[in-house]
């Protein structure tokens, strides 16, 4: 068995120990074309926990994410062999509904993006698509929503505005808001915070960590300060490999491979 | 066997700060050992002269440890250090804080020596605290190695001396405390042996200390406070798998 296998394995122990999983990846590689973005990767996502995802640029790390919730069928070239189980579920199956599962598994990107709209609107809209139309029941919705993403006080009295009048980190708090409303199962991010500034973050930080308590959390962060404080469970790539996946109070005071030790030291490869 | 790496950080600066660090551990150790062996010749010795340098040079200890703990404060708030960067860190913190307390502790070996011994000092008494004294210098010795070798094998070799000390510790105080039965008079003075011999005993206990801070920093595994067995079962449980 290769290194990483037995690594994510006994990762994955550690996990069904403690926590109930939340996805499960099995020999999961990834193309773009001719070229190999993902190789075997087997890992076991808790439910309700953190978990980061760090590694150099490239590594592939985005791209595993994506495949969480189908984003990278939007890319042509793009092809997957392996399974990913979302409950139990295969989500590459061909009887999976692809917008039902992007509400399944919602996601925030590096920069924030609201719409066009007020931002009341902004966290409404997934629900009308959804069907919901009656005003109250959308309005304790929004009210909710946003205030799960810790932005209600901030905005109570200006649902209306539109959302560009938001500063980043507020913006940013607007589309987690958006995310949340549909009450997804898990929430993926990329980068949330490389944007904001440092006030901003500790925010979205603390947001995280309260909303994990109901969903589970899948981020990618080049920050790795930031994967130490908030996840609890790291995941580190390198040249699409997983090459070690394990408890982030381990991987950052005693990593089991040097591969690992390097990177969160800073060192040469 | 996962060694510590120093010296290849992308970060030279980072590089230079934790050499830093390391090398000024090593001075202050070095001068903690030259007032060991200078305490030991006060009081086997009965070299009463040597007394003041032992005591003058605990202030330099004193200032290092400052020194050093500021620069490890430093280095922890700018620089995050993370896994064996950051054990290296927490092992230097505690050893600077055990090196202070070996200063001192040869300090008191030193001013309890130069107390009148009234020839308490008989020779086979002064024989066994002359091989006990050489017992603790060569753990001293032995760990400084192991700290700028980051070396566990050695570290464990200075983890198992110290029971020897103890064993010698126990010896001579039975032969004290005899002393003391036969002839009451003698009492103040071998009190006065007591005292250093106990310091001493505790200078292999801080040097225990370090070694073990040593095996933190090297493999990741705290091995205080438990049974030498059990340390050495540990270890080779860390080493196991990756060889």
């Amino acid at each position: 068995m290769k290194e990483q296998d037995k690594s994510a394995l006994e990762a994955s122990k550690h996990n069904r120990l403690s926590h109930p999983t939340a996805v499960t990846v099995t020999d999961l590689n990834l193309y773009y074309g001719e070229t190999r973005a993902l190789h075997d990767i087997n890992m076991v996502i808790p439910e309700k926990q953190v978990t980061a995802f760090i590694g150099p640029s490239g590594c592939g790390k985005s791209t595993l994410l994506r495949c969480f919730n189908r984003l990278n069928d939007l890319i042509d070239v793009c092809r997957i062999e392996g399974e990913i189980l979302l409950n139990g579920r295969d989500i590459y199956a061909a009887n999976v509904n692809v917008p039902e599962l992007r509400r399944e598994v919602g996601i925030v990107f590096q920069k924030p993006n609201p719409f066009p709209k007020s931002i009341y609107e902004n966290v409404a809209y997934g629900l009308r698509i959804q069907g919901m139309n009656k005003r109250r029941e959308l309005d304790e919705t929004v009210e909710w929503a946003l205030k799960g993403a810790a932005l209600w006080d901030e905005v109570k009295n200006r649902l209306n505005d539109s959302a560009f009048g938001l500063s980043g980190g507020q913006q940013q708090r607007l589309v987690i808001a958006r995310a949340i409303a549909v009450q997804p199962k898990c929430i993926l991010l990329d980068e949330p915070c490389s944007a904001l500034d440092p006030i901003s973050t500790l925010k979205v930080e603390e947001l995280i960590a309260e909303l994990k308590s109901q969903y589970t959390i899948m981020m990618v962060t080049h920050n790795m300060q930031q994967a130490a404080r908030v996840s609890d469970y790291t995941a580190f790539m390198y040249m699409g490999e997983l090459i070690e996946f394990g408890a982030t109070n381990q991987i950052f005071t005693k990593p089991r491979l040097k591969k690992t030790e390097d990177y969160v030291t800073g060192r040469y490869g | 066997m996962s060694d510590l790496h120093l010296g290849q950080h992308i970060s030279r600066r980072f590089n230079e700060e934790l050499e830093g660090v390391r090398s000024r551990v090593m001075h202050m150790g070095g001068i903690v050992e030259v007032q060991l062996a200078n305490a030991l010749k006060v009081l086997v010795n009965g070299e009463i002269a040597l007394a003041k340098d032992v005591i003058k040079s605990d202030s330099i200890v004193n200032s290092l440890e400052l020194e050093i703990d500021t620069e490890c404060t430093r280095i922890v708030a700018l620089r995050q250090p993370a896994a064996s960067d950051l054990r290296l860190i927490m092992a230097v913190i505690k050893t600077i804080s055990d090196l202070e307390r070996m200063g001192d502790e040869a300090k008191r070996v030193a001013i309890m020596s130069r107390k009148d011994m009234d020839g308490a000092l008989e020779d086979d008494v002064r024989a066994d605290l002359e091989y006990m004294g050489e017992l603790v210098r060569g753990m001293l010795r032995q760990v400084l190695d192991a700290f700028a070798r980051t070396d566990v094998d050695t570290a464990v070799l200075v983890v198992k001396a110290d029971n020897k000390v103890d064993k010698k510790y126990k010896k001579i105080l039975k032969q004290l405390i005899q002393r003391m039965v036969e002839d009451p008079q003698s009492i103040p003075a071998v009190m006065n042996i007591i005292w250093a011999v106990r310091s001493l005993e505790r200078l292999a206990d801080r040097c225990q200390n370090i070694a073990e801070h040593i095996i933190y920093m090297v493999l990741g595994t705290d091995v205080r406070h438990i049974k030498l067995d059990d340390v050495l079962a540990e270890i080779k449980a860390q080493l196991g798998p990756e060889e």
